[in-house]
Order: C-alpha cells, then sequence, then structure tokens
C-alpha cells in the first residue's frame, strides 16, 4: 500500500510530534509540543489531569484531530489522507483507561476481531495467536467469557492482548490503572513490565511512578498543554529542575 | 447451648397460591378492598361479554364470511395456494423453534436463508405467472382480506428496517448532502400522517416511473407504507446508536478497522439489541396502520369487515363481524410481541 515517507525521518524514530497545537473549541489544549521517541523506548508521561497528556498520545493516533504542527509516525505523516491513518493506526496499539471491550463478544473473538478484518488473517491463525497472547497475560482460561464476566484486571488484560493481536511497533496506554482496584492493579503492571523488557516502543500516561522508575527510559511532565521536564527516572525523582515539577511530584509521591 | 439446624419447611400461608394472594391481593385493608371492587367489576364486564357472545350473537357472519376475511377476492380454485403458504410457515416456524436453540452458527444460517427462500417462494405461489399450468397469475390487486393486510404488513416491516438503518447512518454523517437529505426526508414523513403519505403514493408515484410502466394499487401502498415505517425506524436506530458509549468507536478506531467495519461489527449489533422493544412497537403500529389503506379504496381485513356489514342477509351485525376482526388483529400483534421477547431474551437484552 502506499504511503507517504516523510525523506528526512530517521527510521529509529517511531514517533516525531513537531510544534502540535490543538484546540477544543477556543480551548488551546495542546500549546506547541515537541516530542520524539525512538524505537524501544518507554516513556511515561505524567502530569496534572486537565494537562492534556490524554489528548496527545489520542491525537497521534487520529482519535482527536491537530490543528497545527506535524506528527510523524513511524516515516509516515498524519495527515487528513485516510490512508496515512489507517496505516497508523495499524502500527499503534491503544489500551484505555476504561478498557472497551466489544461486550458483546467474548474475550477471543474481542482479540481476533481486527487481525482478521484488518490484516485478513485466516480464523484458525487469529485464534492460534490470540490463545497465545491471553496466555502470555496469564489468563487463557477466560478466552471463551464475555467481557462482563471478567475482573477489572482481567478486562484489562484482555484489552492489552487485543492490542498486541495486531503486532503493532508502539503501544500507547491511557492511565491503563486508573479504573482498576489496587489489588489488581499488579497483575496488569507485570503484563507491562514484561512488555516493556521485551523492548516493545511505549507511551504510558500514569501516576503510577513505581512502574516509571523500574522500566522507564525517559519520564515527562506535561503540564497545561506542553512537556515541562524530561529526564530518565534516575535524575527525574531526585534532580528535578521546574518548580511545577516539584510540586506535582510532592503531591503524588506522598499519597 | 445447641444451635437449632434443622431444615424446616416454610409455613404454608407464606407461599405457594396461598402466600401469593396473601402478599398481593389482600396485604393491607385498603388493598382488599381493591381486589373485591376488581373482581366484581371484571366479573360484570365479562358476564356481560361472555353472554353476549355464546348466547345472543350471530357467529354465521364470520362463519359464512371466513374466506372473505381471510383471503378477500381470491379465486375459490386457487385457495389451495395459500394453505399451501401456510404450511409452509407453520413448518419453518416449528422448525426455526427447534433448531435455534442449539447456537451453531452453520445451522442458523441456514434457518436464515431458508426464511428468506420461503418468502420469495410465497409471494410466487401466490402471486402466479399469466398461463403457468398450476398457477396461474392471481394480480395483486385482487388479493385482499386478511391476505392483504398481511402482505403489506410485511412488506413494510421487511423493507422499512434497512433502509431505516442507511437513513440513521446518513443523518449521522459527515457529509453535508447526505446528512441534511436524510434528516429532512425524517422530519418531513414525521410530520404528516400516514394518510396523507399514502395519498401521495397513490397520486405522485406514477409521476415518477415512465408512462409504460403502471404500478398497482397495491404496490403503491406497500412503497407508501415503507417510506412512511423508515422514517420511525431511521430514529429508534439513531436513538440506540447514540447510547452507544463513545469508547466502543475509539476501540473500533484504534485497533485498525475502518469506519464501516466499527458500524457493522461493533456499534450495530449492541445498538440493535438495545433497540428490539422500540423497533418492534413500530412494526406492530404499522401492521396496524394497514387498516387505512381502506381510505385509498383497497381492501384489507378491515375494510372486507366493512363490506361484510353491508351484506342484504347480515344487516346490523357490526358486533361481530368488528370483534372477530379485533381477535385477529390482537392474535397477529402479540405473536409479534412474543417473539419479540423470545428475541430479547436470547440476545442476553439488559445483561452485559
Amino acid at each position: 500500500m502506499e504511503r507517504e515517507r516523510h525523506e528526512t525521518s530517521d527510521p529509529e524514530d517511531m514517533i516525531i510530534c513537531r510544534d502540535v497545537h490543538k484546540w477544543f473549541g477556543d480551548f488551546h489544549v495542546l500549546r506547541g509540543v515537541n516530542l520524539t521517541l525512538k524505537k524501544g523506548e518507554v516513556v511515561v508521561i505524567c502530569g496534572p489531569s486537565g494537562s492534556g497528556k490524554s489528548t496527545l498520545i489520542r491525537t497521534i493516533n487520529r482519535l482527536e484531530e491537530h490543528q497545527q504542527g506535524d506528527i510523524i509516525v513511524d516515516g509516515i505523516e498524519l495527515t487528513h489522507d485516510i490512508r496515512n491513518v489507517h496505516a497508523i493506526r495499524k502500527e499503534i496499539g491503544m489500551v484505555f483507561q476504561h478498557f472497551n471491550l466489544f461486550p458483546h463478544l467474548t474475550a477471543l473473538q474481542n482479540v481476533t476481531l481486527a487481525p482478521i478484518y484488518v490484516r485478513r488473517w485466516s480464523k484458525d491463525k487469529a485464534e492460534e495467536v490470540a490463545r497465545a497472547l491471553l496466555t502470555r497475560v496469564g489468563i487463557p482460561e477466560q478466552a471463551d467469557k464475555y467481557p462482563g464476566q471478567l475482573s477489572g484486571g482481567q478486562q484489562q488484560r484482555v484489552a492489552i492482548a487485543r492490542a498486541l493481536a495486531m503486532q503493532p511497533k508502539i503501544m500507547f496506554f491511557d492511565e491503563p490503572t486508573s479504573a482498576l482496584d489496587p489489588e489488581m492493579i499488579k497483575e496488569v503492571l507485570d503484563v507491562m513490565i514484561e512488555l516493556a523488557k521485551g523492548g516493545m516502543t511505549m507511551i504510558v500516561v500514569t501516576h503510577e511512578m513505581g512502574f516509571a522508575r523500574e522500566v522507564s527510559h525517559r519520564i515527562i511532565f506535561f503540564d497545561e498543554g506542553n512537556v515541562v521536564e524530561e529526564a530518565p527516572p534516575a535524575t527525574f525523582f531526585t534532580n528535578c529542575k521546574e518548580p511545577r515539577t516539584k510540586l506535582f511530584l510532592s503531591q503524588i509521591l506522598s499519597a | 447451648m445447641t444451635v437449632n439446624t434443622e431444615v424446616l419447611k416454610p409455613p404454608p400461608t407464606e407461599v405457594g397460591v396461598l402466600g401469593w394472594l396473601k402478599k398481593n391481593l389482600f396485604g393491607t385493608w385498603y388493598d382488599t378492598l381493591l381486589t373485591i371492587a376488581s373482581v366484581v367489576f371484571i366479573t360484570v364486564t365479562l358476564r356481560g361479554v361472555l353472554v353476549w357472545a355464546l348466547r345472543s350473537a350471530e357467529w354465521g357472519v364470520v362463519r359464512t364470511n371466513i374466506k372473505v376475511f381471510m383471503v378477500g377476492r381470491y379465486p375459490y380454485d386457487e385457495i389451495w395456494r395459500v394453505w399451501a403458504s401456510v404450511g409452509m410457515f407453520v413448518v419453518m416456524t416449528a422448525v426455526t423453534l427447534i433448531v435455534w436453540r442449539r447456537e451453531i452458527p452453520r445451522i442458523r444460517r441456514a434457518v436464515t436463508i431458508a426464511w428468506i427462500a420461503i418468502l420469495v417462494l410465497t409471494i410466487i405461489l401466490l402471486k402466479g405467472f399469466g398461463d403457468v399450468p398450476l398457477i396461474p397469475s392471481v394480480p395483486i390487486s385482487i388479493w385482499s382480506g386478511l391476505l392483504l393486510t398481511l402482505a403489506l404488513g410485511v412488506v413494510g416491516i421487511v423493507a422499512s428496517f434497512p433502509i431505516g438503518i442507511v437513513l440513521a447512518l446518513g443523518r449521522r454523517s459527515s457529509l453535508p448532502v447526505v446528512k441534511v437529505f436524510c434528516t429532512m426526508y425524517i422530519e418531513v414523513i414525521r410530520g404528516v400522517p400516514l394518510i396523507s403519505v399514502l395519498f401521495m403514493s397513490m397520486l405522485m408515484i406514477p409521476l415518477f416511473l415512465p408512462p409504460s410502466l403502471r404500478l398497482d394499487n397495491v404496490l403503491r401502498a406497500m412503497v407508501g407504507m415503507t417510506l412512511f415505517s423508515a422514517a420511525y425506524v431511521a430514529e429508534n436506530v439513531r436513538g440506540g446508536l447514540q447510547a452507544i458509549p463513545q469508547g466502543q468507536y475509539e476501540a473500533g478506531r484504534a485497533v485498525g478497522l475502518n469506519e464501516a467495519f466499527v458500524m457493522v461489527l461493533i456499534v450495530l449489533p449492541q445498538a440493535l439489541r438495545a433497540m428490539i422493544p422500540a423497533i418492534v412497537g413500530q412494526f406492530i403500529s404499522l401492521y396496524k396502520d394497514t387498516s387505512l389503506v381502506v381510505i385509498v379504496g383497497l381492501l384489507d381485513l378491515l375494510g372486507i369487515a366493512k363490506a361484510v356489514t353491508g351484506q342484504q342477509q347480515w344487516i346490523g351485525l357490526q358486533k361481530e363481524v368488528y370483534a372477530f376482526a379485533g381477535i385477529i388483529y390482537f392474535v397477529t400483534c402479540y405473536a409479534m410481541s412474543y417473539a419479540s421477547r423470545r428475541l430479547e431474551k436470547q440476545l442476553g437484552v439488559g445483561e452485559r
């Protein structure tokens, strides 16, 4: 399939955001964001609610539209051309805060739906891959259950399997554990840690600083529509420069 | 101290029929009063109706005219075709009830295809062709009575469903021309009574067609009913689509499905389930609204009923005739209502 490849992009750059602006009506939610993500990098974005961090990743896979600036994913420029949008969405797997599983399908069917209809795999191949993924996230026995019959942690793990089924190059996590009971957070984080250690390129919007410390290469503090500070975890927690970052850290780490 | 763990039966006045009666009908003093008043009211009314129905009513009018009620002016010699169709329907219904339970997709697909085939076969069988020996032509304009009511109802329902879905999707479309057209269509049709739509279709459809193609009165009525019902189905479908959380659309898009697939695979299956009561209600309404075609000169069940009461020997027997027509309508509508409840239960509506 034809797609526009940006001539100047380095193949190691998975995501490039250049001066991205977005407005919701009059509200300026993204204010000139500059961000680069290299292959194999795990980036955690944290920040106060309303800062625009969820909007940023939703803009990258075109669940929201940006009005100004460039976004380039794996060499494909995000434009109004629907073919580019589809190509980009195939490369990004997304996990939502509220899981968004399809309630009328079983866990297995949730995972096999996209590979069958988008990548045109046969049903058998899709099911084989799906069962392997459900095993990888730790719930092979739930394959024939409906989402309504699963706990929150199990549902989120099915959602992760569903995103992985399309064999994406990048995984986005939008506050994946925020809607979970405390005892289920660990099981989901364990899956994400395993993914990160396996070399997956990831952007994770979260407040789970333990996860950030353990596997992230970079932590970005996002506030008022832009990147305030970014640093590797070693320096981020101990030596952050901006006062806003310090304030935010003191608020969440004391909890 | 020993704790009593012996298993006892509940006291007789708390459970079973006596228990139900005590709780629901005689719970408090005003409940008891209401129960007695209702029983008196029901007995008096029912007694009046039953006495009339069993003693003084002249059911001869129904017995003699039963053929006319059922198939109107359909030729006597060809009635075996009606019986054959009825037979096919009964067999298909029995087969469906038995086989549908096993959730084997292949069998279900076969049953669905069989139903469509039977529908087409029935139309061909009842209408016939020119001079073909077994099934000479019985033009649709001759169909009347219950046959016409069913024909109008079935065609109206089956045709307006897909059109309604398309209209609902069109109304939500981002393409301005499509959106404006669908919105205007829905609002205009919903703004006028069915009678005026029927009149319009009677008079105006010939204007749209080339002079060589003359559409039968009955077909024009079918078009009118379909276009009318489609607008209402569209609004029901749109309501259902709005009830689906935005997250479902987003998850579908995020996983790479294009808009058409998101609609067909994810949104519509969930939305249609939720819309069954509203849509079936619309269909039941449509079925009863077929009685309006008497105004454009077609003889459906009620039209025939009216004609029968004008007959020389049965003058003045409106009660019997209309009671009979009412019972027929009730039976069909209740059957639709029952089927809808079964469908809801089977699809697990209300449970997520």
